[in-house]
């Protein structure tokens, strides 16, 4: 690495480090949006993520190549919890459990005194580079693309655009919402596992309302014709705060407005290119 | 001491079912799930805040405080659903802009106010308590549920007693049907965004009477309450939101008196998911509920 990118990179470690993550969490609301629904559980998982890895570094002392796939455990068992009876009805239910979700193991993480309490977890070991983050990236990025441009990824769009009819057609509407809550939870259970190993503090404020929403303005702002959309969003959302220093306050505001706007006028995201498809 | 806890219970429960209630009956007429209802109460506190600083008497900051939380709930759905509502978008668009809509409110709140939490005047009820058969009762606790009362008793009466409450009860039903019938649907949803917010609104000040702690997140804490309530008394039912928020009431204060005090959101929140899975329309649901 020659000295003058070094020196960049220590200077931005924790952009760089927010730039993989929060690419993941988009792709984490990417997978349910693209095949029309919507959980809000995307920061409670991350955020079960990051504490049951934590735990498993700290209390265990388990080699983090363990510790990662392990991290995906309780968001999944929580997706199941949740998810399950709730894809029986219509997406509002969804949506409403899953901020329900958040905000229950918020409250959770700040009353439970080996989680922390208020203070959170800190020391835990920086193991995740930022090598590591960028190719969990990268890989979710092409299997989401293959799983996009296969049948899964048009029943997912025949979903989105009309669950009724996409039933009639054969596809098992069921079993797709829970493969796609799931897979859900397991990208943000990575994102969260791969965070707190890489900032080494993690507490109870960082996976409550404020993110939950913030990860669907990622989605909404790149769109979810395909999934380097939604990480575009992400990235651009990151790096928009860190530009104008001088509005580090308004930064929630903006992630606000950014998904009142986007429903409103934008309803396909900034990169509105949709993936290709092969001809059934 | 059981029956302490159970007046305890109830009282907050009583607030509960207040603030739920608007949050059911806006989803039960104009099918959004209007995630901004959490900042009415918010703003009805800190309205009711502001005006007792001023010296006005609770008794007229309280109204007042509400009638502003309604009006502003009637800006917010002029501004941001009246459009999806005519451009007939599903459910999930309103949610999510009233998601976003509600965070940038709440962040705009805090970055011109800060986060601190302030507190009413003192002085402004009694300080002193009824004793009922060794009950303790403060003054302040039989305000709000005299208020909560009146308004929950006020807001039946509208719906099922008055000719604007058929009107409100037609365009639940089918809001294209009502209005064929003479129904002027936009006036009415603007009418119904009011109670709402002002039922949010009254929540708001007494929940900060309660507490005393007002601070711009409130409203979003409030909110977990509000979700438990209307899934277990059934989306869009007033009766069932009633009852569930007494029921909500007395379970938090059980939980906290006898089993740890941080429990008590999560077992609220068990006992939503436990109604999704066992009884999707609500503990006392009837009406069929859409299924996806």
């Amino acid at each position: 690495m020659p000295a003058w990118l070094e020196d960049l990179y220590w200077t931005y470690q924790n952009v760089v480090t927010a730039l993989g993550v929060n690419g993941l969490l988009a792709l984490s609301m990417y997978v349910v949006l693209a095949a029309g629904q919507l959980s809000l559980g995307q920061a409670a998982f991350m955020g079960l993520g990051a504490y049951s890895s934590a735990l498993m570094t700290l209390w265990f002392g388990w080699p983090f190549w363990l510790v990662l796939p392990a991290a995906c455990a309780a968001p999944v068992a929580f997706a199941l919890a949740v998810g399950g009876p709730t894809l029986r009805l219509s997406g509002v239910y969804l949506a409403i459990a899953t901020i329900g979700l958040g905000e229950v193991l918020r409250a959770v993480y700040l009353n439970v005194d080996a989680l922390g309490g208020a203070l959170g977890l800190s020391g835990i070991p920086e193991q995740a580079s930022p090598l590591l983050i960028f190719s969990v990236l990268g890989v979710a990025l092409a299997v989401l693309w293959l799983v996009g441009r296969s049948g899964a990824g048009r029943a997912m769009e025949a979903l989105r655009e009309d669950a009724t009819a996409a039933q009639s057609m054969g596809i098992d509407v069921r079993r797709v919402r829970l493969v796609v809550l799931v897979a859900s939870a397991v990208l943000a259970g990575l994102a969260g596992a791969l965070s707190a190993h890489a900032t080494d503090f993690i507490g109870p404020n960082d996976f409550g309302f404020e993110p939950a929403v913030t990860i669907l303005s990622f989605a909404l702002l790149g769109g979810i014709g395909s999934p380097f959309a939604p990480v575009l969003g992400a990235w651009v959302l990151t790096l928009l705060p860190e530009l104008l220093r001088g509005f580090a306050d308004l930064r929630l505001v903006l992630d606000g407005v950014v998904i009142v706007l986007a429903v409103l006028f934008l309803p396909r995201g900034l990169l509105s290119w949709r993936m290709p498809r092969r001809a059934a | 001491m059981l029956a302490q806890q159970l007046v305890n219970g109830v009282l907050l429960g009583a607030t509960y079912a207040l603030f739920a209630l608007g949050f059911t009956l806006m989803f039960g007429v104009l099918r959004v799930i209007n995630l901004v209802y959490g900042f009415y109460f918010t703003a009805g506190a800190f309205l009711a805040l502001w005006l007792t600083e001023a010296g006005i008497s609770l008794a007229l900051a309280l109204p007042l405080a509400a009638i502003g939380a309604g009006a502003i709930a009637v800006v917010v759905d002029g501004l941001l659903l009246t459009r999806l509502r005519r451009a007939k978008a599903d459910e999930l668009s309103s949610l999510m802009v009233t998601l976003g809509a509600v965070l940038a409110l709440y962040a705009g709140m805090t970055a011109w106010l800060g986060p601190d939490i302030r507190r009413l005047p003192p002085g402004l009820v009694g300080a002193g308590a009824l004793d009922l058969l060794g009950v303790r009762v403060t003054v302040a606790q039989v305000l709000i549920l005299a208020a909560s009362g009146v308004l929950v008793g006020g807001l039946l009466w509208l719906v099922r007693g008055t000719r604007l409450g058929l009107a409100i009860r037609a365009m639940a039903e089918k809001p294209d049907a009502a209005a064929l019938m003479g129904i002027d649907t936009a006036r009415l949803a603007a009418l119904v965004s009011f109670v709402s917010g002002a039922l949010a609104g009254a929540g708001g000040v007494l929940i900060g009477l309660n507490f005393n702690a007002i601070h711009p997140y409130m409203g979003e804490a409030m909110m977990l309450r509000g979700f438990v309530v209307v899934i277990v008394g059934g989306l869009g039912d007033i009766v069932g939101a009633l009852l569930a928020g007494l029921l909500l009431g007395i379970v938090e204060v059980l939980t906290a008196g006898y089993l740890a005090s941080g429990l008590k959101e999560a077992v609220g929140f068990a006992i939503l998911v436990l109604v999704l899975w066992t009884r999707p329309a609500g503990l006392f649901g009837r009406a069929g509920v859409a299924r996806a």
